[in-house]
């Protein structure tokens, strides 16, 4: 037996086919590309290699571009962002080296690789450029100094290091619903938190728009959905880790400890000078995309367990910050008391044997995993691998039922994987058990459904 | 130039808001003169003018009353009064005993005169007070006589005397008791608390002396007052502290002792008046007034507003600046026998008497007003909101100016948010008492709970008026629009509102959660509108989610959102059917008819005829199948009733799926 190879990110381009306008000219269409040292004549190749599948099949689906292109070793995601914008990304298929009669081959587990997975991280991929940089059209028409030049310069800037990141092997259904993990809290508590949010908008002119975390869980987003799961996804899974690290890290400072400005509470900037003295420059990010873009300021606050994103215009007036420190220290910590007591309250334990499940609700983008720990993702998956394959499929499955349906998987290895869809939300239960009829998981589903989903109608 | 002139505008602005004035119409009477004696009776609040002894006239005039009779002339008279029924006149010639007359208003004065003479060895009539029906107290100096009078039998019987050397008296007709000054000093004082055919003694209370001149009492009567504060009797005592070596100016306090079920007294409150010189004291709306004749000016306190506490008393400032009682006018002849003039009058005269609760009286010129309250006018000078709110609702014919001072605020927004909180909280603390107390009120009063009663029916002494969510609704919530205020700032209130509700545990209204959801819908924003369904912020309810429902063509998570509530509502299995059906969900609505348990009741001819529009074939057999499972379930045969009518389905399932026969 040999190792298995991981998936891996072979290129990664982004081209205008509207730049080459003549022949000779085609190395202006490349504004991104990666890895670097392809040289450019390759670079040219490939991007028309690119080109021409996506126009040999519009021909036999018109108004509808190829999504993605399989071949043996490769799979190769398409994306048009914005208009004339194309956005490529080609993974390398893990493999395994085998001998035959003495020759050696490879057997590529294609199996292994999924195109929606892949979709969705590419998607993603611009996202989040869209939501630091601002999109491609923002780039080139900005007022200043706005050019193609511009663009190649900001999509180096920021795909160079975010490339590097990018987990393709530890990435699954949570990436195809880039979703929100909401806080379950009574009516009450939930109204003080949203009366806060108010207070701090009435008293600070300057914020635009708020959300409000609670241990990685959201509570209250003022931005609109498609936003906020930008902004979400990049909180938990790169700015608090990051930030969370730090702190550790410095021994000095225990994780806990008050805040640089005062004694008397806990809260802290994330973003945001880390001392009085300190100014540090905030990241800017552009939304509201579907309606009026905007770009603003991200102030992201945490005291104790609590996360507060304030989207400001300015951060100018004198005082700002230590007057800001001050209102939400003292007002975070007591909310952040009757949080937690609430929290206390809902959080159930899961014992190892019980069901694992996955729910989904596309109109909220709220989602609620137990086969993910601790909203952790990457390397904190309790099923294997295998089984997320499966419920990447059933995913794509579902989409293609109408209004209602139920799909179920049994598995080799004794999983039963079911997958459910009813008022638009999917619900996917994941049991182990030997030697279990199709009735007895019924049963377990439709128990598990009386008691996650009592509240909603999911017949 | 211009600056002088604005400066004048908002001085005659602020000098506009007089917050006391004088009752616009005042009782008059014929002043008192060399042949004109007059009295006042507090108890049923008439003024006698009593001309030549009562030979040429007696006039009584109080705010209803206009009597006139005459009477003989027998020696001066010391006091004069009507028993509570009007059916006695009692009149005090001497200091020894008291004469009673039987009236009626058909006949007036009775020919017959009887009387009643202190029962004490050498003592003196200080004065006496109807208490009861006919019931009668004379306080001499050495004690109180209390007795009957029966008017048939010109008798009066004796009913009860208590011994006690008295300086002097007061009585308070609210709350019938009196209080007596006695000791050396005249500070130890004896509350009496007066009921039919009874007296009792509260107990005895000492008011600490302050150094006084030799052969003066350290307490004098005019210093002295009783009223009723929110329901419970005080005695409110002006102390004068004369200056010593550090102040050259003296100081002078209001002690106030209030007496907790009519058995003990206790000094609770204290208010510091910064000034000296002459006081009188008035209560207006349990509001004490204190004039102070010097500088012309009265000042306000309310009791029940915080102060600072000191373990056991509480120490009041003022509600508002001293200012001077509004202007008054009178109007007299003028040079033209026709015409009258308005002339100022001096308020503040050396001629003033003050009566409790709220009368003043000016003998020289014939005059009785009562001291009225303006106020809007005082609101205005409160400057601390949550205390104004507070204040407010312990007042009568407050709510329009409550609701005024809340729109005010609202169209301030968003840096009065901070202020909305701790306002609702007030409202809504009163709000639930209210509630509380109309439950109880349909429930009867449980005998266990009888501490608690007491504490409501205190509440209900204390708070005149409540704001309810009508109130909140019809008057502040629904008179914004978008032009005057940005639907944001409506959705906070809103919110800060729904919050302090739920935080008092008042169920919502069903028309402030419709307001919520039109004004996010206004807003187009949605997504705070989800999230507020989400967390079960707005309740449920069915025409709420037929709200949802209508709003789909805006919002299509609405739909979602609709359904959710209809199956929480577990009422509405009826409308859920329909919506699943209305979109063509046939399936699904059978799947929800069986977890429901009620597919035997269902109209199957609903469900087919919506298969059969699909024109899905398979759909139909689907659904015929189901029903036929449920006949043979019911009947015992996969046909239908002929109550179902379902022939022509019956018909449309042979044609598609029986080619044979």
């Amino acid at each position: 037996m040999s190792s298995k190879s991981e998936i891996t990110l072979e290129h990664f381009y982004i081209f205008n086919n509207t730049y080459a306008k003549k022949e000779g000219e085609e190395k202006n269409k490349i504004l991104y590309y990666y890895p670097a040292k392809v040289d450019i004549d390759n670079q040219i190749k490939n991007i028309g290699l690119s080109e021409a599948i996506i126009k040999f099949t519009e021909s036999f689906n018109p108004g509808q571009s190829c999504d993605y292109c399989h071949t043996q070793k490769t799979r190769q995601i398409y994306f048009q962002p914005e208009i004339h914008f194309w956005m490529v990304m080609i993974v390398g298929v893990p493999f395994i080296t085998k001998e035959n009669d003495g020759t050696t081959y490879m057997e590529y587990l294609n199996d292994e690789v999924s195109s929606t997975v892949c979709q969705a991280i590419l998607k993603q991929a611009y996202t989040i450029f869209r939501l630091f940089m601002g999109s491609f059209d923002n780039i080139l028409n900005e007022p200043d100094c706005g050019s193609v030049i511009l663009l190649r310069y900001k999509l180096d800037h920021f795909y160079s290091r975010y490339l590097l990141s990018l987990k393709l092997n530890n990435s699954d259904i949570l990436d195809i619903f880039h979703g929100l993990v909401f806080l379950p809290l009574d009516k009450i508590t939930f109204l003080r938190v949203q009366c806060f949010m108010n207070l701090i908008e009435a008293t600070f002119p300057q914020v635009k728009y708020t959300a409000f975390l609670y241990n990685n869980q959201l509570v209250w987003s003022g931005l609109e959905p498609e936003d906020m799961q930008v902004v979400y996804n990049y909180l938990i899974n790169t700015l608090l880790p990051a930030h969370l690290e730090k702190e550790l890290d410095d021994s000095s400072i225990s994780r806990n400890s008050s805040s640089p400005f005062t004694t008397s509470h806990y809260g802290k900037f994330v973003t945001g000078p880390s001392s009085i003295n300190d100014v540090k420059k905030l990241p800017k990010v552009f939304i509201n995309y579907s309606t009026k873009p905007i770009s603003l300021y991200l102030i992201v606050y945490r005291a104790l367990n609590a996360t507060v994103c304030l989207f400001v215009d300015s951060t100018n007036s004198p005082m700002f910050y230590t007057t800001l420190d001050s209102f939400l220290g003292v007002q975070l910590t007591s909310l952040v008391n009757s949080i937690s007591e609430q929290y206390s309250k809902h959080t159930s334990v899961t014992t190892e044997s019980s069901p694992r499940y996955l729910y989904f609700n596309k109109l909220n983008l709220a989602y609620k995993s137990t086969i993910h720990n601790d909203h952790k993702r990457f390397s904190n998956v309790i099923v294997t691998s295998e089984v997320l394959r499966i419920i990447t499929d059933i995913n794509s499955d579902t989409s293609r039922l109408k209004e209602t349906g139920e799909i179920v998987i049994k598995t080799m290895s004794d999983y039963w994987i079911v997958g459910k869809l009813s008022n638009l939300r999917e619900f996917f239960v994941i049991i182990q058990q030997k030697n279990a009829s199709i009735i007895e998981i019924d049963d377990e589903v439709n128990r598990l459904c009386d008691q996650q989903l009592k509240s909603i109608f999911f017949h | 130039m211009s600056t002088l002139t604005k400066t004048d505008i908002v001085e005659t602005n602020i000098n506009d808001e007089y917050y006391l004035k004088l009752s616009s119409d005042p009782v008059k009477f014929e002043p008192v003169n060399d042949i004109t004696d007059v009295f006042f009776d507090d108890f049923k609040q008439q003024v006698f003018a009593i001309r030549s002894g009562g030979v040429t006239g007696v006039i009584v005039k109080g705010l209803e009353d206009n009597i006139n009779f005459r009477m003989d002339d027998k020696g001066p008279v010391i006091s004069i009064k009507f028993s509570p029924d009007m059916n006695i006149l009692a009149i005090q010639r001497s200091v020894t005993s008291v004469e009673f007359i039987n009236y009626s208003s058909v006949n007036a004065l009775d020919s017959i005169q009887y009387s009643q003479s202190c029962k004490g060895k050498n003592a003196t009539i200080l004065g006496f007070v109807w208490t009861h029906a006919n019931e009668i107290l004379f306080v001499t100096d050495h004690g109180v006589e209390h007795f009957q009078i029966i008017p048939d039998k010109r008798f009066v019987k004796s009913l009860k005397s208590l011994n006690i050397a008295v300086h002097w008296f007061i009585f308070c007709p609210q709350s019938f008791l009196m209080l007596l000054s006695s000791g050396h000093m005249g500070n130890q004082m004896q509350a009496l608390y007066v009921t039919p055919g009874n007296l009792h003694k509260i107990t005895k209370f000492e008011i600490e002396t302050i150094t006084t001149k030799p052969g003066k009492l350290a307490v004098s009567e005019r210093d002295v007052a009783l009223a009723v504060l929110y329901g419970i009797p005080c005695i409110i005592v002006v102390r004068h502290q004369p200056s010593d070596s550090i102040r050259s100016v003296g100081l002078t306090f209001l002690y106030i002792y209030t007496i907790h079920k009519m058995m003990t007294v206790k000094k609770s409150h204290i208010i510091k008046l910064d000034m000296n010189g002459r006081f009188a004291i008035n209560v207006v709306d349990n509001l004490i007034i204190v004039h102070h004749q010097a500088s012309k000016t009265s000042m306000v306190f309310d009791v029940m507003l915080p102060g600072v506490s000191d373990g056991t008393v509480i120490h009041h400032t003022s509600v508002a600046p001293p200012k001077s009682i509004k202007p008054y006018s009178l109007r007299v002849p003028g040079l033209n026998i026709s015409e009258y003039v308005n002339q100022s009058y001096q308020l503040y005269s050396p001629n003033w008497v003050v009566f409790q609760p709220n009368i003043v009286i000016d003998a020289k010129l014939g005059c009785l007003w009562y001291i009225e309250l303006q106020l809007d006018k005082l609101a205005k000078l409160i400057t601390n909101k949550v205390q104004l709110v507070q204040f407010l609702m312990h007042r009568k014919n407050s709510k329009q100016i409550l609701i005024q001072f809340i729109m005010d605020l609202i169209m301030q927004m968003p840096t009065t948010l901070v202020d909305i909180p701790i306002i609702f909280e007030r409202l809504n603390s009163v709000y639930r008492n209210h509630l509380e107390n109309e439950i109880q009120s349909i429930m009867g009063t449980p005998l266990q709970n009888n501490t608690k009663i007491v504490h409501f029916v205190s509440n209900s002494f204390k708070y005149k008026i409540f704001i309810d969510q009508s109130d909140i609704y019809s008057h502040i919530l629904s008179k914004f629009s978008e032009d005057k205020i940005d639907s944001k700032m409506i959705i906070w209130i809103l919110l800060e509102y729904i919050r302090s509700l739920s935080e008092h545990g008042i169920p919502v209204q069903h028309y402030i959660y419709e307001l919520v959801i039109t004004t996010l819908v206004h807003k187009k924003a949605y997504y705070q509108l989800h999230q507020l369904l989400q967390y079960h912020v707005v309740s449920d309810s069915k025409p709420l989610a037929c709200l949802l429902l209508s709003l789909e063509n805006l919002y299509p998570a609405a739909h979602q959102l609709a359904l959710d509530m209809l199956k929480r509502l577990n009422i509405a299995h009826e409308e859920i059917i329909e919506v699943l059906l209305s979109k063509g969900h046939i399936l699904p609505a059978l799947r929800y008819i069986r977890s429901i348990h009620k597919s035997d009741d269902v109209c199957a001819r609903k469900f087919l005829e919506a298969a059969k529009v699909t024109n899905d074939c398979i759909l139909f057999y689907s659904v015929y199948k189901f029903f036929e499972q449920r006949n043979l379930k019911l009947h015992n045969t996969t046909g239908f009733a002929k109550s179902e009518r379902c022939q022509p389905y019956v018909q449309h399932f042979k044609k598609l799926f029986r080619t044979n026969t």
